[in-house]
């Protein structure tokens, strides 16, 4: 019953077994947030804790993330580090190739706002929401991996609430 | 061998061309090579029995002054652990240095970097594109009197 228990707010169990009842959405956002497949690349120094997030320390699988090597199969992408303008036209382009729904994470600094770079990088992009929408940022400079988990939890609080039923977010 | 008998040993290998050595400066004591010569120098230093400069540690441009450019070579050698710096000083406005890269192959990579960040050009280097920078990026961005452009490719660039 651990299972039954955990999504007690989403389904209900019939007395005598068997038959669950929930909504369409609940259930396809149920399984949605629980298996958020991540965009395997990093940036910079922000990369190296991304790692330490996925290594088993913080053990990002938990949540049903783990990195996958191709745009196409992803859910998410992490964007972890300083987005130089080189990056910023390839990471245009995997977001391009992702299915919907996808959703992005910013972390730390760099790409939130240009951290440190922000006045002198003539090779830095201001902030990754000029070229793809952010659903969560996740400010540090770099976040711990409890600070990026945060950020993760967020996106599945986010995702909860969305539908895809009604095609409305 | 310290700077001054490598200064002295040039000199007597080469006619002209070679600077004195410049040691009350606080950085590494250098020379100044003339444009033309660095290459027959450079072949020099590391052919030379009692040299041997074996190893180009590092190769950089430096916006050297306001007309100026300059291409600064950091030698080691292995072999009789001494080490030297040369500075080729060439116009901004014919920024045209011979490559040491048939002398040392490290010199490819660098000479490229020197060429994308200050636009100082390597005569005679195998393949001088960008290194870092993309490859349609205009102008050469560590330069003094650079300014950094409104827009890329449509992404504004300034905060």
């Amino acid at each position: 019953m651990g299972i039954l228990n955990k999504l007690d707010a989403h389904i209900e169990p019939f007395e005598s077994g068997n038959i669950l009842i929930t909504s369409a959405d609940k259930l396809l956002n149920w399984s949605r947030l629980n298996s958020m497949w991540q965009m395997f690349f990093g940036l910079a120094c922000c990369a190296i804790e991304m790692m330490a997030t996925s290594a088993s320390h913080y053990d990002l699988d938990r949540f049903g993330i783990i990195p996958r090597p191709s745009p196409r199969h992803i859910d998410i992408i992490l964007i972890s580090g300083t987005v130089t303008l080189k990056m910023a036209t390839r990471i245009k382009r995997l977001w391009e190739q992702m299915p919907e729904p996808k959703y992005c994470i910013s972390m730390g600094s760099c790409a939130n706002c240009g951290g440190p770079y922000w006045e002198h990088g003539y090779h830095v992009l201001k902030g990754v929401d000029r070229i793809i929408p952010v659903d969560v940022y996740v400010p540090g400079c770099p976040p711990r991996p409890e600070a990026l988990l945060e950020g993760l939890i967020k996106l599945q609080e986010k995702i909860r609430t969305q539908s895809l039923a009604k095609k409305v977010n | 061998m310290d700077i001054k008998e490598i200064q002295e040993l040039l000199k007597s290998a080469f006619d002209e061309g070679i600077g004195e050595p410049v040691t009350d400066k606080p950085v590494d004591p250098y020379i100044t090579v003339e444009t033309g010569k660095i290459h027959a120098v450079c072949l020099f230093l590391r052919d030379e029995e009692r040299l041997q400069f074996d190893y180009l540690s590092c190769l950089s441009g430096v916006d050297y002054d306001k007309d100026n450019l300059a291409s600064v070579y950091h030698l080691y050698s292995f072999a009789l652990n001494h080490k030297i710096v040369l500075k080729v000083i060439v116009p901004k406005s014919n920024p045209i240095v011979p490559s040491v890269y048939d002398i040392w192959a490290a010199a490819e990579w660098h000479e490229r970097e020197s060429y994308d960040l200050m636009g100082i050009v390597y005569e005679n280097h195998p393949d001088l594109r960008r290194i870092l920078l993309p490859e349609d990026w205009e102008g050469h961005p560590l330069r003094k009197d650079f300014k950094v452009p409104e827009f890329y490719n449509g992404m504004k660039i300034p905060y």
